[in-house]
């Protein structure tokens, strides 16, 4: 009874993960190389022609989503480290409050979260409306429908991803180490460049492999601040599956997507050290 | 010199966090400020006066109500069952050496880094087939699905720095195996398992791209907000957003409040 604990207490778990995780991606690669059409059914016939010619119509959006995805990553590693910086060496006792605050977002729903930025940018809204009204901005200026918006929308949603991981690694740091710097002689600037930047890495990969894989397959952001141009893969994705009911296309594109995002993640990871991989991992 | 321009530097980045902050928060205080507008046109993005007649007729589009009604209801089930499993696996995977353990870990790390959109998808495919009707059973396998790493993370990171001792102690003194766990193991951990309660219930309660591909003709709270874009959102979605945070902010203060209080 005893040696048989650890199994019955992980079995509904196992059940789980393997019937609802597992065998779902071997669904959707069989799907994928599936042919017929959405009245009468669809049959296997490893049509792997079904990859070339998802690819051949969407490369733009995929390629659309993959460079969105980055620009958001870049534009949050930029503008979370300082914040990350700043609370973990000179948030004192408030550290706590500042890190509530940083998450306050999440208690409104993130749809609704981007809804509020399609109303706080609406063409005529409060925000352009009035500025246009003054005669600051001219009658043509318009935020939505482009990429700013798409790209501002994903920067804004992920940031708290970005910022605490690098904060959990930087208040790990001994500020007694970047004073040793200092002692020897080292700038401010070298004693962060020396000494802070490189103990952070691990909560920078992190941040990086925590907002780029949402971020590059989120359709929300798209839809409601994009316009017709700035489509993303996810887009495409659900309009395949949910409206065109096109299963083999899109169960392709989403093995795409998959594997170029853990193709990219390995490399990534062994760009930066295996280690920092398993530290982000345990995690 | 050094000095005096490090003070600058930090005030600088002082001020630099708050417009941060200021930033994050600036929708939360665009849906609660229109919670409240006494809009004529279809429309409510431009202020036409101050009303507290929404929170009145929060109940009035039923199309609305059932959909809030229908994600309560979904995140409560799925947190239940999540919660039972996922504790079971934390407990499995953080005190016992086990044959798979090394796969059981994979697998949930392979759970919390699958992208939504491709568990969404996955999941239509095995259920389209199975010729699996989709409907609230649907999105709360669903749901389990992605907050179950979640719970066992936060259960384990518990487990593990539980004291062995006690456990045997409460042996030594004639408890059952079950009455060990109710009186001993449970509370020590229970920090952990609320944690990951709280954890599932939020993330539950706020999807939209996994439930978008499974939910069938069943819709919740943010399917139909996404779908109500087009033609304006009402502003009873914003009274209904504006008391979720609040409740959500309440509790968690009051969390806070208690664990401060504890320790």
């Amino acid at each position: 009874m005893k040696r048989l604990t650890p199994y019955l207490l992980a079995l509904p778990s196992w059940l789980w993960l393997a019937i609802f995780l597992v065998v779902p991606m071997v669904a959707m690669a069989s799907v994928s190389l599936q042919t017929g059409n959405a009245i009468d059914g669809y049959a296997m016939t490893f049509s792997f022609s079904n990859y070339a010619d998802a690819l051949g119509r969407y490369s733009d959006q995929l390629l659309r989503s993959l460079l969105y995805g980055g620009l958001a990553t870049v534009a949050m590693l930029v503008i979370g480290y300082p914040v990350a910086y700043w609370i973990a060496f000179k948030g004192g006792s408030r550290k706590s409050v500042y890190l509530f605050l940083l998450l306050l977002p999440f208690f409104v729903s993130f749809v609704l979260r981007t809804i509020s930025w399609n109303f706080l940018l609406a063409d005529n809204g409060i925000l352009f409306g009035t500025l246009k009204g003054w005669g600051v901005l001219p009658e043509g200026f318009h935020v939505l429908a482009t990429t700013v918006a798409v790209v501002g929308g994903l920067t804004y949603n992920f940031l708290p991803f970005m910022i605490l991981p690098i904060y959990v690694a930087l208040e790990r740091v001994d500020p007694r180490v970047v004073e040793a710097a200092q002692d020897l002689y080292a700038t401010r600037a070298g004693a962060f460049r020396r000494v802070v930047l490189p103990l952070s890495l691990p909560g920078v990969f992190a941040g990086v492999l925590m907002t780029f894989v949402p971020a590059t397959a989120d359709p929300v952001n798209a839809q409601i601040l994009g316009g017709t141009a700035n489509t993303m893969i996810g887009n495409i994705i659900q309009t395949e599956y949910l409206t065109n009911l096109d299963y083999p296309t899109a169960s392709a594109l989403s093995f795409t997507l998959m594997a170029i995002l853990l193709v990219g993640i390995f490399i990534y990871a062994r760009a930066l050290g295996t280690e920092n991989v398993l530290e982000a991992a345990a995690r | 010199m050094r000095g005096a321009r490090g003070r600058f530097g930090d005030r600088l980045l002082h001020v630099y966090t708050w417009l941060i902050i200021l930033w994050l928060s600036s929708p939360i205080a665009v849906m609660i400020l229109f919670g409240f507008n006494d809009k004529k046109s279809k429309s409510n993005t431009s202020w036409q006066g101050f009303t507290l007649k929404w929170y009145g007729e929060l109940f009035e589009i039923s199309d609305l109500t059932t959909a809030l009604r229908n994600s309560i209801v979904i995140a409560l089930v799925s947190t239940v069952i999540t919660v039972v499993i996922g504790t079971m696996l934390g407990l499995a995977v953080g005190r016992h050496r086990f044959r798979g353990l090394g796969a059981t870990n994979f697998l949930v790390f392979a759970a919390i880094s699958t992208p939504e959109l491709v568990m969404g998808a996955s999941l239509l495919s095995l259920f389209v087939s199975g010729n699996v009707p989709r409907d609230g059973n649907t999105i709360i396998v669903a749901h389990v699905l992605f907050s179950l790493s979640f719970v066992v993370v936060t259960v384990r990171a518990r487990v593990i720095t539980l004291d062995p001792s006690l456990e045997e102690a409460a042996k030594d003194l004639g408890a059952t195996a079950w009455g060990t766990f109710r009186q001993v193991t449970l509370p020590s951990i229970m920090p952990g398992v609320l944690a990951g309660a709280m954890l599932s219930f939020a993330l539950s309660i706020d999807d939209y791209v996994v439930t978008s591909f499974v939910n069938g003709s069943t819709v919740t709270f943010p399917l139909w907000i996404v779908g109500a874009v087009k033609t304006g959102i009402p502003p009873q979605v914003n009274v209904m957003g504006t008391l979720i945070f609040g409740i959500g902010v309440l509790i968690a203060v009051a969390n806070a409040v208690a664990a401060r209080r504890r320790a």
